[in-house]
C-alpha cells in the first residue's frame, strides 16, 4: 500500500507556548517537535505496510524548522518526505491547511491512504481530517481506536460520547487514528542512520499549482482578534494530612458551598 | 432577522442540554432554528419550543445514521441552502466537529471550534476559545461566508423562552460519494447513572495513584452528585474507560469544582481540567505539580482521605 502520512510540527506542550504581535503561534520562542498524536500514525502507517510493497510518505506543512518532524518519522521507518515551506502559508487557517494537503497528496499521486493523528497539539481543532476528505472526495475513516486493513479496504472501532461504532470503508480512503491505538515505537539505532539517506522533496505553493491568494494569515476564513494570557492559578491551601485530612477538606467544602 | 440554525444534540428524541444553551445563543444572533437529524422529533419538539425555536428543521434519513460524518455534512448543507443563514452552532464533540468541518468546505464559510463564550456586536458574531492548554484565551471572528462555530458545554446558563417550533422536513438524497465509509455495527455505551463528564458540576477524577481501585472515587463523586473522571494513566492501565479521560485526548471539563485524586498534574491532564472554577487535590507528594493549580489540597493517602471526607460530607447534608 502507498500511504501518505500528514504530520504536523508543533511548539513542544511543556515549553512555555505564546503568540506573535500579529497573533499567530510564536514558533521560535519554544523547540518544536513532530506532534505527538501524529507519532500514533506513523506507527499504524508503518503497520500497514510490513512487509507489502508499498511506500510510506510523509508530508507536513510548515517553516524550515518542521524538517525535524519530518526526519523523526522517517527514522521510525516511513521511506520518504515531502515538506511544503512557503512564506506565504504562514498563518494558515484550517481550510487552507486542507487544501495544499489535498494538493500535495494529488501530486504525490497513487495514493491508498492518506493517514492522520486525531487532532494537532497546538490548534487541538480535530478538523483537518475531515476537511481532507471532503477536497479529496474520499470516504473518511477517522478517530479510530482500531484498525486493520484486508482486501483492499480499512475496517476500524470508532469510540463516541453515546456509542462505539464499527466502521469500514474501500481504499482510498483518509484514516485518522487516536492515541488509544498501539503507542509508537522509538527510532532504532539503524533507523536514525538509514533516515540520512532518505529523500526529503521541498515544493512551494508554486510547485503545487496553488494561489498565495488562497493561504496565510491575511487570506485566513477566520482571523484571530485578540489573545489575553489567563492569569495563573494561585496555590490557595495546602495541608498535610495527618489523620483530619479528609474532614479538612470536607469543612473547604462547606465553606465553599459545594456541600 | 436571518435565521440561525443550531444542530440539535439527542439521543432519540431526549435533547441535550448544550441544545438549550445553543438556542439560547442562537436568539442573540436572529432566529434560532433547530436542525433536527434522526427520528422521534415529536419528542423533542417541545423543549426545542421552550427554548425559542422558531422552526425546526427535520431529516429523518437512515442514510445519516448508517454512514460515517459526510451524509451528516450533506444534511446540514441541505439545510443552509434552504436558510441561507446567519451561522450555525454546533455542539463539540468529535463527529459534529468534523460534519462542520466538512460543512466549512462546501460552503466556504470559516470555522471556529470549541467556543467558550459566543458574543454578538451589532451584526459581528465572535467566539472565544481556551488554547493552548487553558493558558490564553483567545477571540476570532469568521471573515468568509457565515460563521460555523462548535460550542462547548456549560458556556452559559440556557433561558427559556416560547416559540413556535414549527416542523420543516428536509428531504436530503445523500449522494453515493457520501456512502463511502459505513457504520456495520454500533454498540451503545453503558450509563453509569452518574451526570455526564462535559456537563457536571462537579467531577471527581482518580489516576494512577488509586492503584486500579476507583471505589474511594466513586463514593465521594456520589455524595456530591458528582460525574467521575480519569487520568489517561488510569485509562491505559485499563482502570476506567476511555470515555472518562480528562485531558488534552480526553474530554475537556470545566465544571465549578475539580477533584484531583491520585493524579500528578501532568501538563496534557491540565489541558482538559485548569479552566475549572475550583480545584482540588490529593496526592501523597507533596511536590506533585497538581498542587500549583489547587484552591485546596491535601498531601496525603486518597485511601484515608477520601472516604473520611465522603463520610464528613454525609453527616454535613443530614
Ligand atoms: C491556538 C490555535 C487556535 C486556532 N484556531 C483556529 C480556528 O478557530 N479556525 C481555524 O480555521 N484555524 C485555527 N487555527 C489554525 C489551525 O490550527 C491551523 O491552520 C492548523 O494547521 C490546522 O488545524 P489543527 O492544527 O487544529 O489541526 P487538526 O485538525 O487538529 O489536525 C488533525 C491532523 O491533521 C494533520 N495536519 C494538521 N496540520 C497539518 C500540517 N500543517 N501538516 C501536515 N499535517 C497536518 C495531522 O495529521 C493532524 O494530526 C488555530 C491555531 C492555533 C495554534
Ligand atoms: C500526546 C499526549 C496526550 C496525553 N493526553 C492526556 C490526557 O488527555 N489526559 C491525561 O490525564 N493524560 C494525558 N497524557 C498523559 C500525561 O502526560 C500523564 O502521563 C498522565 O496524566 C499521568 O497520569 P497520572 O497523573 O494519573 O499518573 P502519574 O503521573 O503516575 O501520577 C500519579 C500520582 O498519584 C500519586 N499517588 C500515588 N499513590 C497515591 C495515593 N495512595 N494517594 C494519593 N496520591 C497517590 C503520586 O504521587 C503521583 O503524583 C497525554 C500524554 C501525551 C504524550
Amino acid at each position: 500500500m502507498n500511504i501518505v502520512v500528514c504530520v504536523k510540527y508543533v511548539p513542544d506542550a511543556q515549553g512555555d507556548r505564546s503568540f506573535e504581535d500579529d497573533n499567530t503561534t510564536d514558533r521560535e520562542g519554544v523547540d518544536g517537535l513532530l506532534s505527538e498524536l501524529d507519532e500514533y500514525a506513523v506507527e499504524q502507517a508503518l503497520r500497514a505496510n510490513e512487509g507489502g510493497e508499498g511506500e510510506i510518505t510523509v508530508l507536513t506543512i510548515g517553516p524550515d524548522a518542521a524538517a525535524d518532524a519530518l526526519k523523526k518519522a522517517l527514522q521510525m521507518g516511513a521511506d520518504k518526505a515531502v515538506h511544503v515551506v512557503d512564506e506565504a502559508i504562514a498563518g494558515s487557517d484550517a481550510p487552507a491547511t486542507s487544501l495544499v494537503l489535498a494538493e500535495a497528496i494529488k501530486k504525490i499521486g497513487a495514493v491508498d491512504v492518506v493517514m492522520t493523528g486525531v487532532a494537532s497539539t497546538d490548534g487541538v481543532m480535530g478538523v483537518v481530517p475531515a476537511m481532507l476528505a471532503e477536497r479529496l472526495g474520499l470516504p473518511q475513516v477517522t478517530q479510530l481506536s482500531q484498525l486493520s486493513f484486508a482486501d483492499g479496504k480499512v475496517t476500524g472501532r470508532r469510540d463516541g460520547d453515546v456509542a462505539s461504532e464499527t466502521v469500514e470503508a474501500s481504499l482510498p480512503a483518509v484514516v485518522g487514528v487516536t492515541d488509544q491505538t498501539d503507542e509508537a515505537r522509538y527510532p532504532s539505532f539503524k533507523g536514525i542512520m538509514a533516515a540520512k539517506k532518505k529523500p526529503v522533496e521541498t515544493w512551494s505553493l508554486a510547485d503545487l499549482g496553488v494561489d498565495a491568494g488562497q493561504v496565510g494569515l491575511a487570506n485566513a476564513w477566520t482571523t484571530v482578534e485578540n489573545v489575553t494570557k489567563r492569569p495563573p492559578r494561585e496555590q490557595g491551601t495546602v495541608v498535610t494530612d495527618e489523620g483530619d485530612g479528609g474532614a479538612k477538606l470536607a469543612e473547604f467544602l462547606s465553606a465553599q458551598k459545594f456541600v | 432577522m436571518a435565521e440561525v440554525l443550531v444542530l440539535v444534540d439527542h439521543t432519540d428524541g431526549t435533547v441535550k442540554k448544550t441544545t438549550a444553551e445553543l438556542l439560547t445563543i442562537a436568539r442573540q444572533i436572529g432566529t434560532p432554528a433547530a436542525v433536527f437529524v434522526g427520528s422521534n422529533v415529536d419528542a423533542a419538539r417541545p423543549r426545542l419550543a421552550q427554548f425559542g425555536a422558531e422552526k425546526v428543521y427535520v431529516i429523518d434519513n437512515a442514510d445519516i445514521d448508517g454512514y460515517l460524518v459526510a451524509p451528516l455534512a450533506e444534511a446540514l448543507a441541505a439545510v443552509v441552502e434552504q436558510a441561507s443563514p446567519a451561522a450555525v452552532l454546533l455542539p463539540s464533540n468529535g463527529t459534529t466537529k468534523e460534519a462542520a468541518a466538512r460543512l466549512a468546505i462546501k460552503t466556504g464559510s470559516g470555522l471556529i471550534t470549541d467556543a467558550t463564550a459566543v458574543q454578538v456586536e451589532g451584526d459581528q458574531v465572535s467566539a472565544s476559545q481556551t488554547v493552548f492548554a487553558g493558558s490564553y484565551t483567545t477571540t476570532c471572528k469568521v471573515t468568509k461566508g457565515f460563521p460555523i462555530i462548535t460550542v462547548k458545554p456549560n458556556v452559559l446558563p440556557p433561558k427559556a423562552s416560547q416559540a413556535g417550533a414549527a416542523v420543516v422536513n428536509v428531504d436530503v438524497a445523500v449522494s453515493d460519494a457520501a456512502k463511502g465509509a459505513k457504520v456495520t455495527d454500533r454498540q451503545p455505551k453503558q450509563k453509569s447513572g452518574r451526570p455526564e463528564l462535559t456537563e457536571a458540576a462537579i467531577v471527581v477524577s482518580g489516576g494512577r495513584g488509586t492503584n486500579g481501585d476507583f471505589s474511594p472515587v466513586e463514593e465521594f463523586a456520589d455524595t456530591l452528585g458528582a460525574a467521575v473522571g480519569a487520568s489517561r494513566a488510569a485509562v491505559d492501565a485499563g482502570w476506567y474507560p476511555h470515555s472518562n479521560q480528562v485531558g488534552q485526548t480526553g474530554k475537556q471539563v470545566s465544571p465549578q469544582l475539580y477533584v484531583a485524586a491520585g493524579i500528578s498534574g501532568a501538563i496534557q491532564h491540565r489541558a482538559g481540567m485548569q479552566t475549572s472554577k475550583t480545584i482540588v487535590a490529593i496526592n501523597k507528594d507533596e511536590e506533585a505539580p497538581i498542587f500549583e493549580l489547587v484552591d485546596f489540597g491535601v498531601v496525603g493517602d486518597l485511601f484515608a482521605v477520601l472516604p473520611q471526607a465522603t463520610e464528613a460530607v454525609k453527616k454535613a447534608k443530614n
